[in-house]
């Protein structure tokens, strides 16, 4: 790898990604058996945190600061994403 | 190359974010309505993401890809509860129960009808 990580870094931050994408999976579940229209928003709230956090680890793990940026970009995304469903719900449209 | 400090910081931080992520989805999992699953997620996700941003942090020092990183954390505790409460807002107008032991203060269901800003 890129990365300067000594070994047992590397090995914290590779275990990290594989549990962030793993749980990332598990929380697809609840986006499809959501019972209601809000659990499943919820769900993909935190899968847009959860890939957050893999962007991140994914800069640790490469050595590349530029996924840093992308862990941001991810992260505003999901809260315009999430504001504009949780108002389309609510209020039936997003721009009135 | 960096230190032997940095290394075992940035361990220490993934090992709690990668905790606190696992804490997060079993909540989502595991609690009964969509109140308590928001409990869960906003508070423990957040500060799993939050505790890999720091880990990227601590790795790439206080400037350039290190200083986004801060930003983002400071991104993250402004519109984690911002969208939650969206959210559960929505869901308390759609009329999603509480759990069955919990009710509205004074039963009266919040529905101050403020048209915020048409």
């Amino acid at each position: 790898m890129a990365s300067e990580l000594p070994a047992f870094a590397e090995l914290a931050v590779f275990g990290g990604l594989l549990l962030a994408s793993g749980v990332t999976l598990l929380a697809s579940y609840r986006v499809i058996r959501g019972p209601t229209v809000p659990d499943r928003v919820v769900g993909l709230d935190t899968i847009g945190t959860n890939v957050v956090a893999i962007a991140a680890l994914f800069a640790l793990q490469t050595g590349k600061g530029l996924f840093v940026t992308v862990s941001l970009v991810l992260a505003i995304i999901g809260f315009i994403s999430t504001i504009a469903v949780a108002r389309f719900v609510t209020e039936g449209d997003i721009i009135e | 190359m960096i230190s032997t400090v940095q290394a075992v910081v940035v361990t220490a931080l993934v090992v709690v974010g990668s905790f606190f992520l696992l804490v997060g989805t079993v909540g989502l999992l595991r609690f009964p309505t969509v109140y308590n699953r928001m409990h869960a997620t906003s508070k423990a996700a957040t500060l799993g993401a939050s505790s890999m941003l720091l880990a990227a942090t601590v790795y790439y020092g206080p400037v350039g890809p290190g200083l986004t990183s801060l930003v983002g954390i400071v991104f993250l505790f402004f519109t984690a509860p911002t969208g939650s409460h969206v959210i559960s807002r929505a869901a308390q107008k759609m009329g999603v129960p509480f759990v069955d032991s919990a009710d509205w203060p004074g039963t009266v269901p919040m529905r101050d009808d403020e048209s915020d800003g048409d």
